[in-house]
This record gives C-alpha cells, sequence and structure tokens, in this order.
C-alpha cells in the first residue's frame, strides 16, 4: 500500500476488493440511489439516510419503532395475531411455506408491528409495516395487529400513528384481505369520531389495497422524501393508458402538490415533527 | 362458434342452433315437428342444467362477464318505480362508471348507487366500462351521506373491473375517494345492502360494498385481484387464470362459506342474461324481504352489528 492509499479514507479506495477481504460481511452497504458505498455503523447513526444524497433507505418495522419510539416504557401489542392459511392457497407454492420463509427471514410472525409506547413522555400508540416480510402485504394478520392496536388507541384515548411500507392487499388470502381494509378503515373511523389523532406516515412504497385504506385516512397524513406511493402500480397505469408516466410521478412531491398529504417529513425530524403535532392535537405543553 | 355462447357452452349453442333450423322448416312444412322440437328443448335444458351444475370458478368468471350480462342499469328499470337520477360530485365531474339516484322499492323510497359497465361500444366508452374514477366514488358518498340525512336505505349494485388506473385518478386521489367511502359506510346511520351482480374486482367494488348485508347473485365473482393479475404475478402469464381463480375462490359459495358472503341469491338456467325478467324480479323479491327486516331493528344495534361483522373478518 502507497502512502497516498494510507491516508485515503477507506470509503474511497478504490482497492475494495483487498480491503473487503479484511473486514467482516455486511460492514458496508452501497446506496441503491446514488451508489456510493457506506459504512454501515455510520449509515445506522444516520437513521439508514445516505450521508452523501439523503436517500431514504428501506428500514424493517422494529428498527422503525425503535428510532420513533422513548426507550422507556414499550409494549408490544397484538403479538399474539398470527397468520391463518384459510383457503390453503397454493400456485407454484404452498402459501404455508412462502410464510414460513419469511418468517425466518425477517424474524417476525407477519407484515405488521404494533406497540404501546411514548414519545418525548406522551403516551402514543404506533405500528409500523415491515416491507421484507410478503411486501408488506396485507392480510387477515395485519389487519387484525392493526385493528387491536387501533382499539387500544380508541379505548385509552392515545394517538395513532402508523408507519406503512406496502404493496398492498395479499392475494394469497384473496377475499379475506380486500375485508382488511373495510375493518381497519372502520376502526380509524371511531378514532375520527372520537377525536382521537391518528397520523399516517407513506414510506417507501405505499400501493393497492394499503393505500386505499388506512394509508389515506390519517387526521394529518405525511411522507418521508421521495416514497413512492398510489393505488395503482405505474407498470398497470402504463399498461391501460398506453403512455409514458411524468417525471416524480406518485413520488411523495407529486402527493403533497395534489393534496394528498399534508407534508413530507426527513426521517431526521421525523420524532420532533410528530411530537410537536400531536402536542398540540391533545392539548399538552409544546415539547 | 355462436358468440352468443361462452366456449364451454358451445354443445348448447348447437342445439339451439338445431331447433332455430326445425322452427323454420315447421313454417312452410305440413310436418309435425312439435314434438321433435319439444325432445331437443329439453335435451338442451339437461344439458344446460349439467354444464351448469358443475362450473370451474374460471367459467363462472368468464359467466360474471358475459357480454349480456344485465348490468345496474337493468335492474335499476326493473326494480325501481319513480326514479330519479342524481348526478355530480360537487367537486369535479359526474362520473358516468357509477349510476346514483333515489327510486322506490316496494312503494318505499331507496337510494341506489351502481357500477355500469356500458353495453355498446359507445356506451362502453361512455362508462369508461365501469371503472370509476375518485369523482365516481365521491359521487356515492355523497349520495350515501344524503340517504343517512333523509332516513333512506342504501343499495348498492356491484359490477366493476376495478377503478380506473390512470394519471387523472391518481391525481385526483383515488384511493383516499375508496377509503373514505370504507371508513363511512361503517358507520352510516341507514341500512345498507350491498349486491355483487357481475364482476366485483377489489377495492373498486368494495368502496360501495360495506354495509349490512352482502349478496352476491350466483354466476357473480368477487376478488381481491383479477385472476389474470393474480395469473400475471404468480405465474408470469394470464394463462393461468384459471388455476388463480381456483386458487383465490372467487365464488359465491367459496365466499359463503369463508361467512363473507350473507346470500346467494339464484339465477336462472344458464344465468342472468338468459332471462332478465326472472331474475329481476327474484332479486327484488329478496332485496324487499332484506331491507323489512334490517329497518325492523333499531339503529343503533344495526351499526354494532356492522361494525361487529367487520371486525371478525378474518377471524
Amino acid at each position: 500500500m502507497s502512502w497516498l492509499e494510507r491516508i485515503v479514507p477507506s470509503a474511497v479506495r478504490s482497492d475494495g476488493a483487498r480491503s473487503k477481504s479484511k473486514v467482516p460481511e455486511g460492514l458496508w452497504k452501497k446506496c441503491v440511489k446514488c451508489s456510493a458505498v457506506l459504512y454501515r455503523p455510520e449509515l445506522e447513526r444516520n437513521l439508514d439516510v445516505c450521508p452523501k444524497c439523503d436517500h431514504h433507505m428501506r428500514i424493517g418495522a422494529r428498527t422503525r419503532l425503535n428510532i420513533f419510539l422513548d426507550e422507556a416504557n414499550r409494549e408490544e401489542l397484538a403479538a399474539d395475531v398470527e397468520p391463518i392459511d384459510r383457503l390453503k392457497f397454493k400456485d407454484v407454492k404452498k402459501y404455508k411455506e412462502r410464510l414460513n420463509t419469511a418468517q425466518k427471514t425477517t424474524g417476525e410472525k407477519d407484515a405488521l408491528v404494533a406497540m404501546k409506547g411514548e414519545l418525548k413522555g406522551m403516551p402514543v400508540v404506533a405500528v409500523a409495516f415491515e416491507f421484507a416480510f410478503h411486501g408488506g402485504s396485507m392480510g387477515y394478520a395485519v389487519g387484525e395487529r392493526f385493528t387491536r392496536a387501533a382499539t387500544v388507541a380508541l379505548e385509552q384515548n392515545i394517538p395513532l400513528v402508523c408507519f406503512s411500507a406496502t404493496g398492498g392487499a395479499r392475494m394469497q388470502e384473496a377475499l379475506i384481505s380486500l375485508m382488511q381494509m373495510a375493518k381497519t378503515s372502520a376502526v380509524i373511523e371511531r378514532l375520527k369520531m372520537q377525536g382521537t389523532p391518528y397520523i399516517s406516515i407513506m414510506t417507501d412504497p405505499v400501493y393497492g389495497g394499503v393505500s386505499a385504506s388506512l394509508a389515506l385516512l390519517g387526521d394529518i397524513n405525511a411522507a418521508e422524501p421521495n416514497a413512492r406511493a398510489g393505488f395503482a402500480g405505474p407498470n398497470i397505469i402504463e399498461q391501460t393508458i398506453r403512455q409514458k408516466l411524468p417525471k416524480g410521478f406518485q413520488r411523495s412531491e407529486f402527493l403533497l402538490e395534489h393534496g394528498a398529504i399534508d407534508m413530507i417529513v426527513h426521517r431526521r425530524d421525523m420524532r420532533d415533527k410528530m411530537a410537536g403535532l400531536l402536542s398540540k392535537f391533545t392539548h399538552r405543553p409544546a415539547v | 362458434m355462436n358468440l352468443n355462447y361462452l366456449d364451454f357452452e358451445q354443445p348448447i349453442a348447437v342445439l339451439e342452433g338445431k331447433i332455430e333450423e326445425l322452427q323454420l322448416v315447421g313454417n312452410d312444412n305440413d310436418l309435425n315437428i312439435t314434438e321433435e322440437i319439444a325432445k331437443l328443448r329439453e335435451k338442451s335444458t339437461k344439458l344446460t342444467e349439467s354444464i351448469y351444475a358443475q362450473l370451474t370458478p374460471w367459467q363462472v368468471v368468464q359467466v360474471a362477464r358475459h357480454p349480456h350480462r344485465p348490468y345496474s342499469s337493468d335492474y335499476i328499470k326493473r326494480l325501481f318505480t319513480d326514479w330519479d337520477e342524481l348526478h355530480g360530485d360537487r367537486h369535479f365531474g359526474d362520473d358516468h362508471a357509477i349510476i346514483g339516484g333515489v327510486g322506490r322499492l316496494d312503494g318505499k323510497p331507496v337510494m341506489v348507487i351502481g357500477e355500469e359497465k356500458g353495453r355498446s361500444v359507445n356506451d362502453k366508452v361512455y362508462r369508461n366500462f365501469g371503472m370509476p374514477k375518485p369523482e365516481g366514488y365521491r359521487k356515492a358518498l355523497r349520495l350515501m351521506e344524503m340517504a343517512e340525512r333523509f332516513k333512506m336505505p342504501v343499495l348498492t349494485l356491484i359490477d366493476t373491473p376495478g377503478a380506473y388506473p390512470g394519471i387523472d385518478s391518481e391525481e385526483r386521489g383515488i384511493s383516499e375517494a375508496i377509503a373514505q367511502n370504507l371508513a363511512v359506510m361503517s358507520r352510516l346511520r341507514t341500512p345498507i345492502i350491498c349486491t355483487v351482480i357481475g364482476e366485483g374486482s377489489s377495492g373498486g367494488a368494495l368502496a360501495i360494498g360495506v354495509g349490512d348485508q352482502l349478496n352476491m347473485l350466483q354466476y357473480s365473482t368477487y376478488f381481491v385481484i383479477s385472476p389474470e393479475g393474480c395469473a400475471n404475478i404468480i405465474w408470469k402469464t394470464v394463462a393461468k387464470a384459471p388455476q388463480a381463480a381456483e386458487a383465490m375462490g372467487v365464488t359465491s359459495k367459496s365466499l359463503e362459506d369463508l361467512g363473507i358472503v350473507d346470500e346467494t341469491i339464484p339465477e336462472p338456467l344458464g344465468g342472468a342474461h338468459r332471462d332478465i325478467e326472472t331474475m329481476a324480479a327474484s332479486l327484488r323479491g329478496r332485496l324487499v324481504d332484506q331491507l323489512d327486516r334490517l329497518s325492523g331493528e333499531p339503529i343503533d344495534q344495526l351499526l354494532e352489528r356492522r361494525y361487529k361483522r367487520l371486525m371478525s373478518y378474518g377471524n
């Protein structure tokens, strides 16, 4: 190694192959947007937002709740709700096998984690979708966990916050999935009638049945920067109208422009912003 | 191939063709062929019965989408008297894929909302092939809220290939429009009866499908994603749509077994399009009965039952 190579920071060294062999697996991550090679611990400190281009990477449900809620007084809700294969659905693979694989790779029972906790000392119920679990799709377990968490919020009159990341309804549970849209919307409507705040935050991506139910029903709808969200996927729309879609179509900025969301919130500002909003909605002193 | 019949119905088409020929012969001939025609008729009926007794889910989907299948407008004409169509969402426009209005069922005022595919080519274009945009669902919402104020029950007729997937739909918030209907229908203080008359495709169907009673006509279909869409995702080809239909259980029978559908309303032999009058009369009869029952219930009890039912989905 020449003296020059020795003083250049490791992240920009050209001899990637040689240095790679010396570091443990997974210590580096490439940004999908700007291709910068990033040092993982530093990336995590930055909440999985690329320090070079500000791209908000996808994060798991537990990480999400972990960076959102206060450390103290957390309690998981509806953890006992597990997916049920009511249709014995089988295509090239059995749905049961697909569930097993997803459970092993993510360590989650299904695609939603719900917790009761605190945000800067204010009680909240927060739920987050696990996109890595079957594309964050909503079947019975996701709908039921969301509904039970929302019911806790309703009964105790505590705000509900949802971070969605999903491809939509889970087709392997067919109409049971569709009905979760009606179910989650119904409990949200009760929160609304009671005056218990519900904040929906869309993170990349949010589509289909979740978009057309719980994700767009917030008193406040928000999104992370550059997240994609819409009802129909871009491919379906292109096939239907036989046109190329405009640049930025269905991105957070598009949603803000068209009045679907109240604001775009950077991940690093999420706690402050939501705590500020909720403190006003619940008539608490400024946080 | 006779285009009035689906591919699996072609043997029936052949028999019906023979009957027609014989009738023509009978007109200019002294031969007594009445007996022969009667025999063929009986054979045709038996054949139809046996074909329809074992329809696969995919065949049911085809009957549900039959080009002659009665649409919402066909039922509205036959079920309701004193009909006034109402238009517009008051924000953007009037969506022709959803027909709404007030009429009388058995003399009592009702609000009717139905998705409409359109029959002729021009009509299909005018109706956007039954694919509503946000303004359609917002018109429906406006009318449902009005029904609540004037204490009219809401009857919905579901028949859509889905909410319209287009740029304008997304710009005007199709997701929010659907979601809002789900939320409001869950607590609307008036009885709601929903009936799938043809094709109930996903969120575009559910957006007028939350209520106290869910009916399906015998050969209608209801799914979270079209069998073609499902096949495309899993097998990467629409040719597997029959397998997808099978796997998802898209018929009234499967959905009744899951506890999602309350009642299957029988269709005339060979499907609703073979005898619209009989179909309309039996649908009318069922709606009158159901409405009688629901209207007799105290509204708070009805709403509690509706909510409990929503909460029970999948349990």
